[in-house]
């Protein structure tokens, strides 16, 4: 139809629709035989692939409260094991009378966080709202003052551990891995050393070897009289491990940012502190925020990793639910539940950060 | 005016290079550099690529090191001591043949950030003076812009202008136009004449022999690290005396 048109160029057209639907189609999903044939295919696949997972997730599934053995009758999902579990999934052995506080710790959390989202809070102040925020989720949790009974941290389970895990695993290991990559990048020796050596060792080891290192080496190196709390020494090979990652993600940062920036902040008289918070970094930062959302994301899932030194997280709390045996068949679901519950989280983050990107890189496009 | 002069006489001059000397590695880039710039003073600084101009003019606010000789700026000798570097940097501006904008910042931004930070200023006062910079500069429409949105001629103004927010005593030009497309060096070119026409002392690397004749005290031509000859404009272009300088400004002259 082009050849036509090269032919008898007398009278300039508009191509063919090019807005609208059927333009778009055209354009996207026809442009080529290949083209059309990959639309085709795809087309084929989700009509093979899609009803039986929609009957199985929806319509033939089994809702609301009812006895194990009406789900095993069922063609479809049996989503009365997750009416029936869902407590002990999302808090695990928190004491069930007092599963409203871990409700509200974790909507605190996640109030702070999506706060936290909105850049014209990115003030001086955002950290004082973050140690209110994890001292209202520390209070709740813990319990022991307003009347509130104590609890534990080895009672602590689900997604208040979890999330409070990833949480503060972030907020710490982020400003840990800038210091790390400023070092490995220093000029001075030690420092330089000390950063390397760092990085690489906690990088060239298993997060579980970390786990496990900090849960039973160390009371073994240390006196008997000091005991330090399992979610604790969880929480900080998390941070170590985390840190080491993103420092080098960091250092790739200030890679990319020329030696006219810090030559420029000099020539003006900025000292070395100034130059990093003011032009290097934010530049530097930003240029990786892909990289550092995917270490966010990796990290949080690999929260589930501390259940090797037993504590309940998300997914520990999951499998006790699975091993109750009048239940046992239905551990698909609670599979897809928890998935789903850890997709939310990562999905959130991962569209966080494109809006971030975009919003940052605004005024730079020409 | 005449305070500054008396000022001057005072103090003695704003730079004084002392036998310098500097090495990339083996290659000695600046050998026995002698200079001494007094107050007010506008020196073009020329030669051919690799002569050691930019690194001579980058010692100045110590962007370099040299390793033999004294660098005094302002009184104050250039040692490792970073607050003195610091100190002296606060009142030595520099212009970049890159530009070197902070791409992430507003131009205002970029106006306000050292004065604001390493003046104490308030933000109201900074932006003020920025504004103030920016009309000299003829761009005050641009002040919420960034760098990226910019001509290269608007980016090298906007840079002079960052540059003079700090109220420096001297400014360093690293070949300010050797980077801009042809129809804008004019526009960059006047806002450097408009500056030594008010007394600004300024130290330009540039092959701008135009702008040399029209502004400079006087010109230095270098080669190979050496300063080889320095003299009034009018001496400088009509009587050439080394052969080195004659056949320098044989080639960036006549073709």
């Amino acid at each position: 139809m082009t050849a036509e048109e090269a032919t008898t160029p007398q009278v300039e057209r508009p191509p063919a629709s090019v807005a609208g639907p059927w333009g778009w189609a055209r354009a996207n999903l026809f442009s080529t035989p290949w083209n059309t044939f990959l639309t085709l295919a795809s087309i084929a696949v989700l009509g093979w692939a899609l009803p039986p997972a929609l009957d199985w997730l929806i319509f033939n599934a089994v809702w609301g409260h009812v006895k194990p053995e009406v789900c095993k009758q069922a063609d479809g999902a049996c989503w009365a094991f997750i009416s029936e579990k869902y407590r002990l999934i999302l808090f695990g052995r928190y004491p069930f009378k007092e599963q409203w506080r871990p409700v509200l710790a974790v909507c605190a959390l996640i109030a702070m966080i999506i706060f936290s989202c909105n850049r014209r809070f990115w003030r001086a102040w955002l950290g004082a709202v973050w140690l209110a925020g994890l001292a209202i989720f520390g209070t709740l949790m813990w319990g022991g003052v307003f009347g509130l009974m104590p609890v534990e941290t080895n009672l602590w389970g689900g997604l208040p551990l979890t999330l409070i895990l990833a949480v503060v695993g972030v907020v710490v290991a982020f400003p840990l891995s800038i210091l790390l990559a400023l070092g490995r990048r220093s000029r001075m020796p030690i420092v330089r050393s000390f950063s390397v050596a760092y990085i690489e060792l906690i990088r060239g080891v298993p997060l579980i070897s970390l786990l496990f290192m900090a849960s039973f080496m160390l009371p073994l190196f240390l006196p008997n009289t000091i005991k330090i709390n399992a979610l604790l020494r969880a929480q900080v090979a998390i941070i170590m491990f985390t840190a080491a990652y993103l420092a080098e993600v960091v250092r790739g940062g200030l890679q990319s940012i020329p030696k006219g920036q810090y030559e420029a902040a000099q020539a003006l008289g900025l000292g070395f502190g100034q130059m990093m918070w003011k032009v290097v970094l934010p530049q530097a930062i930003r240029a990786v925020i892909p990289p550092i959302v995917n270490t966010f994301i990796g990290m949080f899932k690999d929260t589930s990793l501390v259940a090797i030194v037993s504590l309940t997280d998300l997914l520990l709390a999951t499998k006790q639910a699975i091993s109750d045996p009048n239940w046992r068949a239905f551990f698909i679901e609670g599979y897809v539940f928890v998935a789903f519950i850890y997709f939310i989280f990562c999905f959130f983050m991962s569209k966080y950060s494109q809006h971030l990107e975009k919003s940052l890189r605004a005024g730079e496009r020409r | 005016m005449a305070t500054a002069v008396q000022q001057a006489a005072a103090q003695g001059p704003v730079i004084e290079m002392t036998g310098v000397h500097k090495w990339y590695g083996q290659f000695h880039v600046l050998r026995d550099i002698n200079l001494s710039v007094a107050l007010g003073e506008r020196i073009v600084i020329c030669g051919p690529s690799g002569s050691g101009k930019s690194t001579m003019i980058r010692c100045i606010n110590r962007l370099e090191e040299h390793q033999k000789g004294r660098i005094v700026v302002q009184g104050i000798e250039l040692t490792n001591d970073l607050k003195q570097i610091d100190a002296t940097r606060r009142e030595v501006g520099m212009v970049f043949q890159q530009f070197n904008l902070f791409p992430h910042l507003t131009v205002m931004e970029n106006l306000t950030l050292a004065p604001i930070w390493v003046r104490k200023m308030p933000k109201k006062d900074a932006e003020a003076v920025a504004m103030k910079y920016l009309q000299r500069v003829r761009i005050p429409e641009q002040a919420d812009k960034y760098p990226g949105q910019l001509s290269g001629g608007q980016q090298q103004r906007v840079a002079i202008a960052r540059a003079l927010c700090m109220n420096p005593k001297v400014m360093l030009f690293d070949e300010p136009t050797s980077a801009l497309d042809p129809e804008m060096i004019k526009e960059v070119l006047d806002v450097m004449i408009e500056l030594a026409k008010d007394g600004m002392t300024m130290l330009c690397v540039t092959h701008e022999m135009g702008f040399a004749r029209t502004v400079a005290n006087r010109v230095i031509f270098m080669d190979k690290g050496e300063i080889v000859e320095q003299n009034a404009p009018e001496e400088f272009f009509n009587h050439p005396k080394s052969e080195r300088t004659k056949l320098f400004l044989s080639q960036i002259l006549h073709n």
